[in-house]
C-alpha cells in the first residue's frame, strides 16, 4: 500500500532512510555482535596470553577436541539435545494438533499452562527440578547414558511448548477440506494424519526440532541445577572453566557451538520462513 | 473446530503426552518446591513441613530486602534502557523495505540463540583489565602520549596507563543483562510496530504534527502493547537472571538469583530457597495478570 511512496525520496515515514535511525541500528548490531565476533576471531589466535593477534592457528581447537572433560561434556550436550528433541516433536506436534482440532473445556487454563514453563524465570525451573529429582529419589548413579535422563526429562519441559507453538502457527494455515477430502475418500483417522497432515506439517515439525535442540543445548541454568556432581555438559564445562580463566581452548570450544547453533537456526528459519508465508497473510 | 466429544479416543491420544508431562515434571515439581516453602530445616539434611510462614519472613529481613530491592531496580533499569535502545531498532525493521527487514530480523535474533554462557563469557573477555577494551585504550594512550610529547604535554596523560575496571560492579551486570535481553525487547516492539497502520503515522504528520509529537503521541500509544509485552518478557528474566551476577557482579552486586542458588547449593537451606524462589514466581504472576488485564483492556477498547 505505501510501496509507492517508500520508493520516493525521503518520504516523511521513510524513517529507513533517516541517517540518525540507521546509526541506531549499526551501533546496536555492534553492541550485540562485537564481543562474539572478538571471541571467535580470537580462537584462531597464535598466542595463550589471546589479547594481542599474533598470528593464525587452530592449534586451540586440536586441544579443546583433545581436552577430555570437554570433550565428554561436549557429547553429553549433544545426546541430551537429540532425545530432548524427539521427545519435544513428540509431545509437542500432538499436543498443537489436539489444541488446533478440539474445543474441551479449560482450554483456556491449559494453554496458560503450557506456556508457563517459557515464561517462569530459568532458576524457578531449575530449582523445581532439583527438587523434583531429590524427592522421587531419581538414581544418580546410572550407567552413562542413562545419567542423563533427569537432565533429558527437564529438557523436554521447557522444550515442547516451544515446539507446539511453532507447530501450532503451521497449522493455522492448514486447508481443512484437505482434511475432509482424504474422509470423504475412505481414509481412517489414523491414515489421514500421516498421509495428510503430517506432510503438510512437516516444514513446522522441522523448525519447532529445531529449536527445541539449540534451546536444549544453550540451557545452562536449568542443567546446572538439575546435574548430579557427576555429570557434566557443555555449558557446565565452560561455566567451571570461565570461573579461573579465559583461555583460547574456551573460546575455541565456544566458537564451534556458535557455529552448530547459529547453523541450525538460520536453517530452522528457512525451513519455516514467516516472511515468505507474511506476503501471503 | 470440532467439540473434544466428537471423538474422544483421537482427543485423549493426542492430548495425553502433554499432559502426562506438563502435570508429572512441571506442576508437580512446582507443588513439591511450593509446599517445601512451607517447612522447616531439622538437623542436617532433614526437613519437616510445618507450613510455617517464616520462610517468606525472612525474605523481608533488612539483608534480603536490600538484595530484592537491589534485583528489583538492576532489572527495572536495564528494562528502561533495553525499551529506548531497542524502540528505534524496532522501528527501523519494521519500516525497512521487505529484504533488509529479514536480515535486521535475523541479525537481531541471532544472537538469542547463542548460548547465554557464552555471550557472558565473550562479555568478560571483552571487558576485563586484561581484555580488548583495555588493551585498545592503552594503544591509543600510547600513540595520544606520543603525539603529546611532540608538544612536551606527554605529562598529561599520566606515568603509566591504567586499566579501566570494567567488570564486577553494578554498571557490568546491568551492561550483561542489557547485552542479554535486548533481542527479547525488540521482538513484541517490533511485532507491535507491524501491525500498526501506518497511515495514522502518515495522518499525523499531513495534519502538521512534528516527528517527535508524531511519536509521542501516535506511534507509542499505539504500540503500547508491543511494550508491555517487551517490557514484561525482559523484566521477568532479568529479575531472575543468576548467572551474569554471578560472572560479570562485584561481590556487592548480588541478585535474587544468587540467593537462591546459594539456598540450594552452598548455604543448604532448601526451605528458605524454595520461599524465594516462589517469590519470584509470584512476581511473575503478577505481572501475566497485568499483561492479560491490560490485553483485556485494548480488546474492548476496540470493540467499543
Amino acid at each position: 500500500m505505501a510501496a509507492g511512496r517508500r520508493r520516493a525520496p525521503a518520504g516523511p515515514l521513510d524513517y529507513g532512510r533517516r541517517l540518525w535511525l540507521q546509526i541506531a541500528v549499526g551501533a546496536t548490531l555492534l553492541f550485540l555482535y562485537a564481543p562474539i565476533v572478538t571471541l571467535m576471531a580470537f580462537s584462531f589466535n597464535d598466542s595463550r596470553r589471546n589479547i594481542v593477534w599474533r598470528g593464525f592457528t587452530t592449534d586451540w581447537y586440536v586441544r579443546a577436541w583433545h581436552n577430555d572433560r570437554l570433550f565428554e561434556a561436549f557429547t553429553n550436550s549433544l545426546l541430551i539435545a537429540c532425545a530432548a528433541t524427539v521427545l519435544s516433536i513428540v509431545v509437542g506436534t500432538t499436543v498443537a494438533i489436539a489444541l488446533w482440532r478440539f474445543r474441551f473445556p479449560g482450554k483456556p487454563v491449559f494453554e496458560g499452562l503450557m506456556a508457563l514453563p517459557i515464561v517462569i524465570p530459568e532458576i524457578c525451573m531449575g530449582v523445581a527440578m532439583l527438587v523434583f529429582f531429590a524427592r522421587i529419589d531419581w538414581p544418580t548413579d546410572l550407567p552413562w547414558p542413562l545419567n542423563l535422563s533427569a537432565i533429558v526429562i527437564a529438557h523436554t519441559a521447557f522444550c515442547f511448548p516451544f515446539t507446539a507453538i511453532v507447530v501450532r502457527a503451521r497449522l493455522i494455515g492448514f486447508d481443512r477440506r484437505l482434511e475432509e477430502a482424504a474422509r470423504d475418500l475412505g481414509a481412517g483417522e489414523w491414515q489421514t494424519c500421516r498421509d495428510v497432515i503430517l506432510p503438510y506439517l512437516r516444514p513446522g515439525i522441522i523448525a519447532g526440532g529445531l529449536l527445541a535442540f539449540t534451546l536444549s543445548l544453550d540451557d545452562f541454568v536449568i542443567t546446572f541445577f538439575t546435574a548430579g556432581p557427576e555429570t557434566v555438559t557443555f555449558p557446565v564445562q565452560v561455566y567451571s572453566m570461565v570461573r579461573f580463566s579465559v583461555t583460547p581452548e574456551v573460546n575455541a570450544a565456544s566458537t564451534a557451538l556458535i557455529v552448530i547453533t547459529v547453523f541450525l537456526t538460520v536453517l530452522a528459519m528457512t525451513v519455516q520462513s514467516p516472511w515468505r508465508q507474511q506476503g501471503g497473510g | 473446530m470440532d467439540s473434544w466429544k466428537r471423538n474422544k479416543a483421537v482427543f485423549f491420544i493426542l492430548s495425553l503426552p502433554a499432559t502426562v508431562w506438563l502435570v508429572a515434571f512441571f506442576v508437580v515439581p512446582l507443588g513439591f518446591v511450593w509446599v517445601l516453602s512451607f517447612g522447616e530445616k531439622v538437623g542436617i539434611i532433614g526437613i519437616e513441613i510445618t507450613w510455617t510462614l517464616d520462610n517468606y519472613g525472612r525474605a523481608l529481613d533488612p539483608l534480603y530486602l536490600g538484595i530484592v530491592w537491589q534485583s528489583m531496580w538492576i532489572a527495572g533499569l536495564t528494562t528502561a534502557i533495553c525499551l529506548v535502545v531497542g524502540f528505534p531498532v524496532a522501528m527501523a525493521i519494521s519500516f525497512a523495505p521487505g529484504r533488509w527487514k529479514a536480515i535486521l530480523l535475523l541479525l537481531v535474533i541471532l544472537p538469542f540463540w547463542t548460548n547465554l554462557l557464552i555471550r557472558t563469557y565473550a562479555l568478560i573477555a571483552v571487558l576485563r583489565t586484561r581484555g580488548y577494551v583495555n588493551a585498545s585504550l592503552e594503544w591509543l594512550w600510547e600513540g595520544g602520549r606520543e603525539v603529546l610529547g611532540l608538544v612536551g604535554l606527554a605529562w598529561v596523560l599520566g606515568e603509566r596507563f591504567e586499566p579501566l575496571e570494567l567488570l564486577y560492579s553494578h554498571a557490568a551486570v546491568v551492561y550483561g543483562l542489557v547485552y542479554v535481553h535486548l533481542p527479547f525487547m525488540v521482538l513484541p516492539l517490533y511485532a507491535a510496530l507491524e501491525r500498526l497502520d501506518k497511515s495514522y503515522i502518515e495522518a499525523s504528520l499531513d495534519l502538521g504534527a512534528g516527528q517527535w509529537r508524531t511519536f509521542f503521541a501516535v506511534t507509542v500509544p499505539m504500540a503500547m502493547p508491543g511494550i508491555v509485552s517487551g517490557v514484561i518478557i525482559t523484566f521477568i528474566p532479568a529479575l531472575g537472571s543468576f548467572l551474569t551476577p554471578t560472572l560479570l557482579g562485584g561481590p556487592d552486586s548480588q541478585m535474587i538469583g544468587n540467593i537462591i542458588e546459594r539456598q540450594f547449593k552452598a548455604a543448604n537451606d532448601w526451605p528458605f530457597g524454595a520461599a524465594l524462589s516462589f517469590l519470584l514466581m509470584y512476581v511473575t504472576f503478577g505481572a501475566l495478570a497485568l499483561r492479560a488485564a491490560y490485553a483485556a483492556r485494548g480488546r474492548g477498547l476496540a470493540e467499543a
